[in-house]
């Protein structure tokens, strides 16, 4: 009885992680498979039969936690282990050694990284003394809605970018001549052209790295048409 | 009788877990990839060679982005600059650096062309992959202005 209760357990956690690899797989047979205990018995038809629970009720349904989001080469899914030569690739772990963490995309602290002169990045491709034209400008863009407004550094941008990567083609160089939203963002569009593909991805723990200056505290959110319309409030 | 097949449901379901797990280990998972690493495949697989791994991770560190994506003229989009074999040899992209000069040089085929056979162009963990539901769409049809980029 101990067997099955583990071997069940494992059935169900295999069950809970197919779903990963089923977005590999969209018409993966085990997936199918992962159903069939339960429906066995409704099929068959010949036993009675316990009502069975629906075994869809697991405890995160759509949740997918990264294990290891620093994986070597050799483990991480895309690298092909019958190819030598990936042997031979860094582990990113080995290289982020003693660099600022974070909770996010390369779980590195690349802006922090720069400050504090850990890293010293070419900016020419052979000349390594040409040093960076840093300009340091915020663009501060008020947002309707509650979260805090958001502040653009050119900063930390200017240090890695050269301003013809944003201006003209993804931004007019002009203070709030631009139409941003988090839709646009998050569909990899504006700031999401870098944030959410090679920078800093927007998720809950990042949304106040652009998010960054507090609304006043007397601050309250606009109330929708329907709110003030509504005959019964 | 009853011991019988509780024994034999005990191995179906021992078999199922043993299978379930391996196909688990044994599936690709793309989500576990570097952020940021850029698969290429827009010709490699069809001349039988693996897919290109570009790691930004590793580059980043050496070079700032403006060394690629304006002095190199990278454009930002993942297969969209169409790189070939015949570009890199006459020191365009890669080949600006992978020349034996400032990289390794680019006999070393299996260096770059390490992906797994048959995995397409994308750019690994990025946000719009990882959502769990489609993005919500803007209701004030003026702002969903998805003006210019990426088009
Ligand atoms: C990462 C993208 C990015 C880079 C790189 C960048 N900018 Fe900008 N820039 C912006 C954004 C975003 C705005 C704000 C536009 C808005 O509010 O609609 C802006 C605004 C401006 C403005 C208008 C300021 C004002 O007060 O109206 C100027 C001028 C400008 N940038 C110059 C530069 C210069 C010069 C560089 C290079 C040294 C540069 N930018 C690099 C994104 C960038
Ligand atoms: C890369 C920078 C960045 C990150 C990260 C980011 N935002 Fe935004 N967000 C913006 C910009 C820019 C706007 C547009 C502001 C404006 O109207 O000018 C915006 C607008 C918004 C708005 C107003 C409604 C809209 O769609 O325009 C909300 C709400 C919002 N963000 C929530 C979030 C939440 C929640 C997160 C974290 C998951 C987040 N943001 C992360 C840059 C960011
Ligand atoms: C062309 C690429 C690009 C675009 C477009 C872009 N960013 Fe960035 N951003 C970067 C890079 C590169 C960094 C350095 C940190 C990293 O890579 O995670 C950075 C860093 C930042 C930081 C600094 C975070 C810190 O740790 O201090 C903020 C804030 C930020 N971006 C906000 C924005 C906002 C808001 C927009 C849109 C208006 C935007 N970015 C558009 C590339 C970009
Ligand atoms: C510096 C990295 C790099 C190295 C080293 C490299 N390649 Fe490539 N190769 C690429 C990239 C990038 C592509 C474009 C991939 C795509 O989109 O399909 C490519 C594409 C190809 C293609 C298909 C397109 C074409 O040009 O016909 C072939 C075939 C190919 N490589 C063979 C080789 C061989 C053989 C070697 C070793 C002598 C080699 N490559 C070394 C980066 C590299
Ligand atoms: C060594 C060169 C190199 C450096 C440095 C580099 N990139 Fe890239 N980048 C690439 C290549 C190669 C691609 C893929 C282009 C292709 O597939 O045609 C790419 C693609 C991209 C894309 C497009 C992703 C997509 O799918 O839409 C973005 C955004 C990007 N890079 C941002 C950055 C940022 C931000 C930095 C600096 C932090 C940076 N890159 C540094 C070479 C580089
Ligand atoms: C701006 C110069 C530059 C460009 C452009 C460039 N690389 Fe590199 N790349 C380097 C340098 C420098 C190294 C480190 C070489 C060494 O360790 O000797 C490297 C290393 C690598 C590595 C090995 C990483 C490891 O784990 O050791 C790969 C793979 C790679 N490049 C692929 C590419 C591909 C594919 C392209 C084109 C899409 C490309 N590179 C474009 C400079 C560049």
């Amino acid at each position: 009885m101990k067997t099955v209760i583990k071997s069940f357990t494992i059935a169900i956690s295999a069950a809970v992680l197919l779903p990963v690899s089923a977005i590999a797989f969209e018409a993966s047979p085990l997936s199918l498979a992962a159903t069939k205990p339960v429906s066995s018995a409704e099929v068959t038809g010949s036993v009675p039969a316990k009502i069975s629970v629906s075994n869809a009720n697991v405890f995160n349904r759509l949740l997918k936690k990264i294990e290891d989001p620093n994986a070597a080469p050799a483990d991480d899914g895309i690298h092909d282990i019958e190819n030598e030569p990936t042997f031979a690739l860094q582990p990113p772990k080995i290289a982020y050694k003693g660099l600022p963490t974070s909770e996010y995309g390369n779980h590195i602290d690349w802006v922090k990284a720069l400050d504090d002169g850990l890293l010293d990045p070419r900016y020419d491709r052979v000349d390594p003394s040409i040093e960076p034209f840093v300009m340091d400008l915020d663009i501060v863009r008020p947002v309707k809605a509650s979260v805090p407004d958001v502040v653009f550094p050119h900063k930390p941008h200017t240090q890695w970018l050269h301003c013809s990567n944003c201006h003209p083609k993804i931004f007019i160089p002009q203070r709030l001549a631009n139409q941003i939203n988090m839709s646009a963002i998050i569909l990899g569009q504006k700031c999401g052209v870098c944030h959410g593909k090679v920078s800093f991805p927007p998720t809950t723990k990042s949304c106040k790295k652009c998010h960054s200056k507090p609304k006043p505290s007397d601050w309250t959110p606009p109330l929708s048409d329907a709110t003030v319309k509504n005959p019964w409030r | 009788m009853k011991a019988k097949t509780e024994r034999t449901a005990m191995w179906k379901f021992t078999l199922f877990g043993v299978l379930a797990w391996m196909g688990v280990l044994v599936a690709p998972e793309p989500a576990q990839a570097e952020y940021a690493d850029v698969v290429m495949n827009n010709y490699a697989d069809a001349a039988g060679m693996r897919p290109v791994v570009f790691p930004h991770w590793y580059h980043r560190i050496r070079f700032r982005c403006k060394v690629c994506h304006a002095d190199l003229g990278f454009k930002f989009k993942a297969g969209g600059n169409k790189i070939t074999m015949a570009k890199i040899i006459d020191g365009k992209f890669c080949g600006a650096c992978h020349n034996g000069e400032v990289s390794w040089s680019v006999e070393n085929c299996g260096l770059c062309h390490s992906g797994i056979p048959g995995t397409p162009t994308h750019i690994s963990g990025s946000t719009v992959q990882r959502l769990v539901a489609p993005a919500y769409k803007i209701l004030d049809k003026k702002k969903t202005v998805q003006d210019g980029y990426n088009k």
